[in-house]
């Protein structure tokens, strides 16, 4: 029992440490929607066309993912908004925005030459019967039904402020659903939705953009963040990044998004023909085969899962002996572990971010603390347990406290702490699918990827192996248990 | 009684939140004589055995081993010298039978030889089958359980032997087998040995000394003739009668 755990301490160390062997020139991340993943693929191969060794950080999730990471040089640039930069990351004036990033160490390229604010949409048809082509021209229609995402209608820049501005006196206003909104426009049950303006479903759906005739909402200009050192570290890259300007006009983007939402090819080699087309650069697009992509993903699935489970049962297994033996750190042990559980697995990887980076490192802590409660819980239970009798034949018989624990009472409670090892091994495999949202690769990235492409059998390529990987685990404990547990403790067959 | 004192029990008095166990005792047990404690549930005698393992502390007095009192940094030398059977066994069922009995010594660095040596010795006593040895408590029955549990009690050969109700879960017919088996092995090793029961007629077989105790205090103490025939009061009376013949009791308590 001794060597298997000193063995899988020694596998676990060297996983790690292959996860940090080749340390790239620049590492660019991007959001988890499909324009962020295309444009930080044009980004990629262009820094790789310019002779820099390139890591891609994909879909990660959300903007405090991607900003913590940029501070924190766990990715050196993404793809980033301008009222993004302004309203949630700063919050200050987009005139001032420059300075404010310079002061974070982090420079704003000049903007890539499209604008992906906010615009409302209506179908053509009916905006071309109507006469509609501003927004002042709802104010005539107060018949009209609107339908708006849900993060729009709540936020200060989105309907509030919108219908102020207006004075829109529109009373059928529901939030709902993004992509939901484009069904019910096409069904027509609603007649005007929030979108964004390169969004792919706008041709799709052959939707009219409405003009923001008051200029209410701010610039979504896209331009890429990346961190000041990058200009010495790598010049190439920053190079690389200013043949960009003012290259990529919102009609460009909108159909670059088409294809990879709606044709469903692969970013990289929409990003490969965008360079050919629009700078006559010719890059590698890297490709991986679907198998290669499995293992590469199962690969990171268990060195999450494996590592994290293998540090936490070194760390729960004394905490739960201490638990045992003193009633009073024993209360305070198992409430601590019983918190740590409540706090959402989103909210404990980002909390992670700024002491971590990304990747795998900030992940395993996660799931590293989420796998401490089982595991202590049942190694209290087990020695809680054990019959006075027991206790008190040990200590006479004279064995030391040390021994008791090795000989009698870690035995004795061998089962309970197998099943909660076990529960925690099923626990992490299902949340390990989460760390793709920061960058640890896994089961959860064909789950990341086809949710955002709205595809059920790319999804099914994560979720299937991650519920097959249980179930090995499951069996594989079984095994486990025959060997470390006493068969004296098994009911006779 | 020639012999010296192995244990005294010196002004003993231990309470368990507001009830009292064991009521300001003196007693002392002679060595190499089997010295029994009997009486009713809750009298205290089991108390008074847990307090020479060293497992309950008394609030007041003393319990002194070989003239030495027990202070914490003398248990684990006087541990060394006690043997500990207690009514189920005690034996850890993780262990096999022989698991059980070598632990400690193997814990203490005894050659395998020595074990193995020492284990035949004590397979010949407590005259348990050698196949016996591989399995497992639950594997064993009840009788051949406590006979691991003596061997394992006497591995180390200790000086002083307590055995609290060591009989009391075995079905009549093994128990009375043991009881002859136990008699015999303690005249053949000349061990002190405290023993508890609540039964006079096991109490009788097993010592020439019987202290029959009543609510934390000595309420007579003697041979089993004496104790009969010779009641110090009304409980001693009540307690001998009623085991010699169910039901009579309540009318001979006072």
């Amino acid at each position: 029992m001794r060597s298997i755990c000193a063995l899988w301490v020694f596998a676990s160390l060297a996983l790690v440490n292959l996860a940090h062997a080749d340390d790239p020139d620049v590492t660019i991340g991007s959001k988890k929607f499909t324009e962020s993943v295309v444009l930080a693929e044009i980004l990629s191969q262009l820094a790789t066309e310019h002779g820099a060794s390139v890591r891609r950080r994909s879909e990660l999730g959300g903007t405090r993912v991607l900003w913590s990471a940029l501070q924190r040089g766990a990715i050196d640039a993404y793809p980033e908004y301008t009222g993004t930069v302004a309203t949630e990351i700063l919050d200050t004036r987009i005139d001032d925005l420059r300075e404010r990033l310079k002061a974070e160490g982090i420079a704003m390229s000049a903007p890539l030459g499209f604008n992906n604010t906010y615009v409302l949409g209506m179908r053509e048809a009916q905006a071309e019967q109507l006469g509609v082509e501003t927004i002042s021209d709802l104010v005539e229609h107060p018949e009209l039904r609107f339908g708006f995402s849900n993060e729009f209608m709540d936020r200060e820049d989105g309907w509030p402020g919108l219908r102020r501005t207006y004075s829109l006196p529109q009373r059928d206003v529901r939030g709902m659903d993004h992509d939901l909104a484009y069904r019910g426009l096409a069904a027509g049950s609603i007649d005007v939705v929030d979108l964004y303006a390169t969004d792919a479903e706008i041709e799709y759906y052959g939707l009219r953009r409405l003009r923001d005739d008051l200029d209410y909402f701010p610039r979504y200009d896209a331009v890429i963040l990346y961190r000041v050192d990058l200009e010495t570290r790598a010049p190439g890259v920053v190079t690389a990044f200013e043949r960009l300007e003012d290259q990529v006009s919102a009609a460009e983007m909108t159909r670059l998004n088409a294809e990879a939402k709606i044709d469903k090819r692969p970013p990289a080699e929409i990003a490969s023909e965008f360079l050919f087309h629009e700078l006559g650069v010719q890059t590698e697009a890297p490709s991986e085969s679907a198998w290669g992509r499995f293992w590469t993903n199962t690969w990171a699935h268990l060195v999450l899962v494996f590592v994290s489970l293998g540090m936490a049962i070194l760390a729960a297994v004394p905490l739960g002996v201490l638990a045992a033996r003193r009633e009073r750190a024993g209360q305070w042990i198992l409430g601590t572990v019983g918190i740590v559980q409540t706090i959402p697995a989103l909210a404990l990887l980002v909390f992670m971010i700024p002491l971590l980076g990304i990747g795998a490192a900030p992940a395993i802590a996660a799931l590293f603390l989420y796998s401490l409660l089982p595991i202590v819980r049942n190694t209290y239970a087990g020695l809680h347990d054990i019959p006075r009798p027991l206790m008190e034949s040990a200590v006479v018989l004279g064995l030391t406290p040390r021994e008791r624990l090795r000989h009698v009472e870690l035995p004795l409670a061998a089962r309970s702490i197998l099943a909660g090892v076990k529960t925690s091994a099923v626990i992490n495999i299902g949340t390990a699918t989460l760390g793709a949202l920061i960058g640890t690769g896994g089961y959860g990235q064909p789950i990341l990827t086809g949710i955002r492409l709205d595809d059920v059998s790319l999804i099914m390529q994560g979720a299937v192996p991650a519920a097959g990987l249980a179930l090995v685990c499951q069996a594989a404990f079984e095994v486990a248990e025959r060997r470390i547990v006493s068969r004296g403790l098994r009911p006779p067959d | 009684m020639p012999s010296k004192p192995a244990i005294e029990f010196d002004h003993v008095t231990k309470a368990f939140g507001a009830h009292v166990a064991i009521r300001a005792i003196d007693l002392s047990i002679p060595s190499s004589r089997t010295t029994v404690l009997i009486g009713p549930s809750g009298c205290g005698k089991s108390t008074l055995l847990r307090m020479v393992a060293g497992l309950i502390e008394p609030d007041e007095g003393r319990v002194r081993i070989d003239g030495r009192s027990l202070a914490p940094a003398i248990l684990p030398a006087v541990r060394d010298r006690l043997g500990y059977v207690i009514q189920e066994g005690g034996l850890f069922p993780h262990l096999t039978a022989r698991e059980n009995v070598s632990l400690v010594a193997r814990l203490r660095g005894w050659s395998d030889t020595a074990m193995r040596v020492r284990l035949t010795e004590l397979l010949d006593l407590a005259q348990l089958p050698t196949t016996a040895l591989d399995r497992y408590p639950l594997e064993l029955s009840g009788g051949q359980r406590q006979r691991v549990s003596l061997m394992r009690a006497l591995m180390r050969d200790p000086e002083i032997l307590l055995l609290d109700e060591p009989l009391g879960a075995l079905d009549p017919m093994i128990r009375s087998e043991l009881q002859h088996e136990l008699r015999r092995i303690f005249r053949q090793l000349h061990k002190t040995v405290l023993l508890v029961t609540h039964d006079l007629a096991e109490a009788g077989y097993f010592g020439e000394d019987i202290v029959l105790m009543r609510e934390g205090q000595i309420a007579q103490r003697g041979t089993l003739e004496s104790l009969v025939d010779d009641p110090a009061d009304g409980f001693v009376r009540a307690f001998v009668n009623a085991q010699r013949q169910p039901g009579t009791a309540s009318e001979a308590a006072p």
